[in-house]
């Protein structure tokens, strides 16, 4: 191992922040997979391993991809919703790996909520 | 592909003693077993803080709290949790007085009152992965420091800090710094104090163990500050894992060049070796550290001359705590100012204090200067156990005193606890209840620094022996008023005349005992009954007949048990104690399933 000079330091620390960002908690997208028994059956996994692959290769440091049990329509697994910080959430339904990398592309990257794989924007009531 | 998921696994020596390691492995298993060894990852982090808890491990990103875990826990959590995404109440953190569990780490208030400058890594790196610490900015104060500050500079910006030294003393550390720099002699030495001696505090051993570079770079800082070209870092043997996790750090350190001759390509030369104690209180002492770390006898020294004019080989020598070198860096990196702007007038920044005793959140905390007790005992420690009565407080280990309920909201600072007679100390804070006898504290604490004594000076060698004797006869019940004069005579001898902060500061818990609770001596001394109940030669034992017929139905063993042959009765009669043969030993009271026996 090579000794270290100042800008040695500072791209090492950028590559070793990537991987320990997810610790923070902190997120400007949170991608939620759902995987009640309907979408695992549905193949969400699939779906789960397609989100991580497209933060893997766009090299995203701010989103989250994480899972959450039944979201409760369960004819149209598999489902995700997107939450951006200080938006809405939006769900996505009857998904696919090609549907998912679009939705990386077109609303996690930039922000355009991909309307024709969307199904509702916002939250249910709960009391 | 990434991980979508991290899962913190706590290997503090707490944790660890509860077999945290045996339940990591046991997760990995189960976790690849389960196919999800490519999306989810196992870290094992240092200390989290929250002892009582252990084995402990967090979840992120989601931030979910899990604490008491055991390896049979693991099929459902991770079949529930990581493969479903349905967190398990069951292993969460439920507070005391309520029934629902509360999944978020921030949301729990032993963490969230918590502001954490000198554990700022913890629970959020592997303490032996030095990319880890990088990655959350370690060492960017060294390379800020190295390349665009002089050390006067570095020194200047500790001195505006107001850090104040965290082993006890509280001595300003910009001006150890500078008085460093200024003497005469090469080469100078810094100097780490991980001796840590005090019972019960383990501060310094969950930062050694949990953010090893912290210290690491921390003296670096503070070596370019002086201009020292050694370290030592002298940590107790009693700390095997704070050891092997500091030699690590520092090979590591080593082999990126952080560390040893010209770092970072800067120059500058600079190396730390390790010194390990042998069981001496003692040694935590500076003078005496020092002449521990020489080879000689572990004894302290009578100064002038301060260790900043000749310290280690007669040379000039900084000699700081853990905790205040694990402060260096945030303050370079953030500023002298922002530390400043933390805490009170006088005490800047935050401390980190072991809350122990009857508290029902035991772990470390770390609190700015100035919050209160109340706060510390009931927001952050969640009350008093089985929330009986707070009666005391004992803060600084065995130097310090003594601080009773009434004195509740006091802030917590240097100055206001040792203007209340105890000391901030090295942070050990023991809670106490009313079922605490504070004579019995005082002996307690006694026992431990007389043993400790070194020997060399007359005050403390023949003055703790005598306070300690004095205090035995009183807790035995057969204490006078004029043991209590003399008590408080020799304490304040000792307080005035040892050479050496041992010595200087042991009367402490006596002192402070005889101002607060002053009619617990008394009661010992004049009606021979300790309120507490804890200094058993004092109580009186006696069978309630109800009890032993009605609900132990005359069991028989206490008869059987007790070893003066003093207790009569038959099977399913009412049991006596004949006092006159009892001798208080108390086995009868352990014993009794029915709480039968009543102690007065």
């Amino acid at each position: 191992m090579p000794k270290l000079k100042l800008e040695d330091l500072a791209e090492l620390r950028e590559k070793a922040r990537k991987a320990i960002s997810l610790r923070e908690g902190a997120a400007r997208v949170k991608v939620t997979v759902h995987m009640g028994t309907c979408g695992i059956a549905a193949g969400s996994r699939k779906i789960v391993e397609a989100a991580l692959r497209e933060v893997e290769e766009r090299d995203l440091r701010d989103v989250m991809v994480t899972t959450s049990g039944c979201a409760g329509l369960c004819s149209r697994e598999p489902m995700v919703t997107v939450e951006a910080v200080g938006e809405a959430p939006v769900k996505y339904v009857d998904l696919t790996e090609a549907k998912i990398k679009a939705i990386f592309a077109e609303h996690v990257a930039e922000g355009r909520i991909v309307e024709q794989y969307a199904l509702a924007i916002g939250s249910e009531r709960t009391y | 592909m990434a991980y979508r998921m991290h899962l913190m696994v706590c290997a503090g020596t707490g944790c660890v003693a509860n077999r945290s390691l045996e339940f990591r492995d046991a997760l990995e298993k189960e976790i690849g077993k389960r196919g999800l060894d490519s999306e989810i990852q196992v870290v094992t982090t240092g200390c989290n803080g929250f002892c009582g808890a252990g084995p402990l491990m967090v979840v992120q990103p989601d931030g979910i709290f899990y604490q008491q875990l055991t390896p049979k826990d693991i099929p459902h959590l991770v079949e529930e949790h990581f493969l479903k995404g349905r967190p398990v109440q069951k292993l969460m953190y439920i507070p005391p007085e309520k029934r629902t569990a509360i999944p978020k780490m921030m949301d729990i208030p032993f963490f969230s009152r918590q502001m954490l400058i000198a554990l700022r890594n913890r629970g959020l790196i592997d303490p032996e992965k030095i990319e880890e610490y990088i990655a959350r900015d370690g060492y960017t104060a060294l390379a800020k420091a190295l390349t665009e500050m002089t050390p006067e500079e570095i020194l200047n910006e500790v001195k505006i800090s107001g850090l104040r030294g965290r082993g006890g003393a509280g001595f300003p550390a910009g001006t150890k710094w500078e008085a460093t720099r200024n003497a005469q002699g090469e080469p100078k030495y810094v100097i780490c104090n991980g001796d840590e001696g005090d019972p019960g505090a383990f501060m310094d051993r969950s930062i050694v163990e949990s953010d090893p570079h912290s210290v690491i770079e921390g003296m670096i800082l503070g070596a370019k500050a002086i201009g020292a070209r050694w370290g030592v870092v002298y940590i107790r043997n009693e700390y095997p894992l704070a050891v092997q996790r500091l030699q690590i750090a520092l090979a590591q350190a080593r082999e990126y060049g952080l560390l040893g001759d010209d770092i970072l390509g800067t120059g500058y030369d600079f190396d730390i070796s390790v010194s390990r104690g042998a069981g001496a209180f003692v040694c935590g002492e500076a003078t005496a550290l020092v002449a521990a770390v020489e080879g000689r006898l572990g004894e302290p020294r009578a100064r002038p001359p301060r260790l900043a004019e000749k310290g280690v080989w007669g040379k000039p020598t900084c000699l700081n705590n853990v905790e205040t070198w694990v402060n260096v860096p945030p303050i370079i990196n953030r500023g002298g100012k922002w530390f400043a702007s933390i805490g009170t007038e006088r005490s800047k920044g935050t401390k980190v204090f072991s809350l122990v005793g009857k508290i029902k959140n035991t772990g470390l905390v770390e609190v700015p200067m100035g919050i209160t007790l109340r706060e510390i005992i009931y927001d952050i420690g969640g009350g008093i156990q089985g929330d009986k009565k707070f009666k005391a407080v004992q803060t600084g280990g065995p130097s310090g005193g003594c601080i009773p309920a009434q004195l509740i909201d006091l802030s917590v600072d240097f100055e206001t606890l040792t203007e209340a007679g105890s000391m901030m100390g090295s942070g050990g804070m023991v809670v106490m209840d009313e079922e605490t006898c504070m004579v019995d504290v005082a002996r307690y604490f006694l026992t431990f620094t007389q043993d400790e004594s070194c020997g060399k000076c007359t005050p403390c060698r023949e003055g703790t022996k005598l306070m300690l004797d004095i205090l035995t006869k009183i807790t035995d019940g057969h204490g006078t008023m004029d043991d209590l004069e003399a008590l408080q005579e020799v304490s304040k001898v000792v307080a005035e005349a040892s050479l050496c902060g041992l010595g200087t500061s042991a009367p402490n818990p006596v002192l402070t005992t005889m101002r607060y609770f002053r009619d617990e001596y008394l009661a010992h001394i004049e009606a021979h009954k300790c309120p507490a109940h804890v200094c058993r030669q004092l109580n009186t034992y006696r069978i309630d007949p109800e009890i032993c017929v009605q609900r132990g139905h005359g069991c028989g063993v206490c008869r059987r048990e007790c070893p003066e042959k003093a207790i009569f009765g038959e099977k399913n009669q009412p049991h006596r104690i004949d006092a006159s043969l009892c001798n208080k030993c108390g086995t009868c009271v352990d014993l009794c399933h029915f709480d039968a026996v009543i102690v007065e």
